[in-house]
């Protein structure tokens, strides 16, 4: 977007008119789409992976003298059914269907989270492990690319970091949010305040946490330096955070998605695509009243 | 501008997901059902192998932890009591009849008794066992370092992994566990062969009467129920040729993450 900021800024020959733009650089369309194939792939790989053992704990090991602090599994009630619950801190939910209890195949299967959304459908942990380390990998390095080019290129500093006009607008950003709003002509060029942020904290915070707690798994990384992953809790705690920041990339994932629909779907996924974006013309000015 | 109107209609939308999803899920599950597709995966663990040797010593120390962190029981997995007569004979007369047979690729194949094991120098540790499913369980373990066993039978030149005969069935056809590791895990310090749990004498459930604990490895590289130790040059000919029970299921040999 950096090399074809000046072609956002819009001439006199260009206002009011709506023109296209090149926003987003090749390695920025290419890493974008292999994230999106290897986060959907980790995250249903490592569904399948909880399956082996539906239960988080928080501390240095799974057996301590406090109860998990997420749980699902199946329960046979008073009446003789059976269903599927789910146990988060000391509330349990009936969760038949979705978590602890499922159809796979037409019958009804005690699992964690059911077939359709874990990689492979049906209980294979060994399987779901090649998977999961495989796109682990390939994220990694997609995700160093990505950083490199995006330092080098100045991507970062020039359209990700926040201004200090940005910090100013904030409230009226996060209004403008909640309105469904979004900036149209040369303001829709750039990246708001929010998306900047949303975007950091995934690139610095999220994704990174995910990583480290996935090493924290590796009993051969923990060897590293004996004792570091207490300092994140203990193995065991690392495997919920691990779980956690998971989902909290699902809701980031989902809150982008609703944005990019409402926000011109065809112009944003050809912007991802071949790199044009489209700014639609700005109202002529307004007759002096 | 009004978003709306550049959807495609709802049915449409929702039978196209569905679709998407569907050919996804169905099409993961055929490509991990062919021969060639897991091979290529595969190469998400050797890098794993490969990275974390370079990142760690060949020494470097698994955490030790203090009597408090123990779990108040350690969670017996896989085979609780071994369904086999020769194992529940050994079982009944105390492991007295028990002998650890020591051979392979070695200068002097040998034979130790519980008692002679015992008596040899031991190292006590309390560590963190990992299971593939998982769960951790912390438990303080006494045995001998392997270490110690392997520089009395010397291992000749050609030796490269350790394989761990058990005596626990694992199918119908009567198929016993075994697991390898190689001789970098197999000289570690903190690679014992385990007699005793959390100060008591190693239960049947934990694998009487003896156990391997490969500490930076997850659970089941640390085979349980063991009566033969061979030192082999390769592990092809053993099993299904993977190296062990469960890597013959399709789990990893490197057991590191």
């Amino acid at each position: 977007m950096t090399d074809a900021e000046s072609e956002a800024i819009p001439t006199p020959q260009t206002a009011g008119r709506g023109y296209l733009y090149h926003r987003h650089a090749l390695v920025v369309r290419v890493t974008h789409w292999i994230n999106v194939l290897a986060l959907t792939m980790l995250l249903m790989s490592g569904l399948q992976i909880f399956n082996a053992h539906p239960s988080l704990s928080w501390g240095k090991s799974s057996y301590t003298n406090r109860a998990p602090v997420f749980e699902t599994g199946a329960a046979i009630t008073a009446d003789g059914r059976t269903i599927g619950t789910t146990r988060i801190f000391d509330h349990t939910f009936d969760t038949t269907g979705v978590l602890g209890l499922s159809t796979d195949g037409g019958r009804q299967v005690a699992k964690g989270f059911p077939s359709w959304i874990t990689i492979p459908s049906f209980q294979w942990l060994a399987m779901a492990r090649h998977w999961h380390f495989f796109f682990a990998w390939l994220l990694v390095i997609n995700g160093c690319v990505y950083l490199a080019f995006s330092f080098l290129s100045r991507h970062l500093a020039g359209d990700l970091l926040p201004t200090r006009l940005d910090w100013r607008s904030i409230g009226r950003s996060i209004l403008d949010h909640i309105r469904f709003r979004h900036p149209t002509g040369a303001a829709a060029a750039r990246y708001n305040v929010l998306q900047k942020l949303a975007y950091l904290a995934v690139i610095f915070i999220l994704l990174p946490v995910m990583i480290l707690t996935g090493w924290a798994m590796s009993p051969r990384l923990d060897t590293a330096l004996p004792g570091w992953v207490d300092f994140i809790g203990g193995r065991q705690s690392a495997r919920t955070l691990h779980f956690v920041v998971a989902w909290s990339l699902v809701l980031f994932v989902l809150i982008h998605v609703f944005e990019v629909l409402i926000s011109g779907v065809w112009n944003n996924l050809r912007s991802m695509i071949t790199g044009r974006y489209r700014i639609a013309p700005e109202p002529g000015p307004r007759e002096p009243m | 501008m009004s978003a709306d109107s550049e959807l495609p209609p709802r049915r449409l939308r929702r039978n196209l997901l569905t679709a998407v999803g569907g050919l996804l899920l169905g099409g993961c599950d055929a490509l991990s059902r062919t021969e060639w597709f897991p091979g290529i995966l595969k190469a998400g663990e050797t890098l794993s192998r490969r990275v974390q040797h370079a990142v760690t010593a060949r020494k470097s120390m698994a955490e030790e932890f203090t009597e408090r962190d123990l779990s108040p029981t350690f969670r017996s997995n896989g085979t609780g009591n071994p369904n086999d007569a020769a194992y529940q004979a050994l079982a009944q007369a105390g492991f007295s009849g028990w002998q650890l047979q020591v051979d392979g690729l070695v200068d002097q194949p040998m034979g130790f008794s519980l008692e002679q094991l015992r008596a040899m120098r031991s190292r006590v540790q309390i560590t963190r066992h990992d299971c593939v499913e998982g769960w951790s369980a912390i438990g303080k373990w006494k045995g001998v370092p392997l270490a110690d066993v392997l520089t009395l039978v010397r291992p000749s030149a050609a030796a490269r992994f350790v394989v761990f005969h058990c005596a626990d069935p694992m199918d119908s056809n009567g198929t016993k566990y075994y697991e390898s590791i190689d001789m970098e895990d197999a000289f570690h310090p903190q690679t014992i062969l385990a007699y005793e749990l959390n100060d008591a004498t190693l239960p049947i459930a934990n694998g009487a009467p003896l156990r391997v604990r490969v500490e930076r490895q997850l659970g089941y590289k640390m085979a349980k129920y063991i009566m033969r130790l061979q030192l082999v040059e390769s592990f092809g000919a053993l099993g299904r040729g993977r190296g062990g029970y469960w890597e013959d299921q399709g789990y990893e040999w490197y057991a590191g993450i």
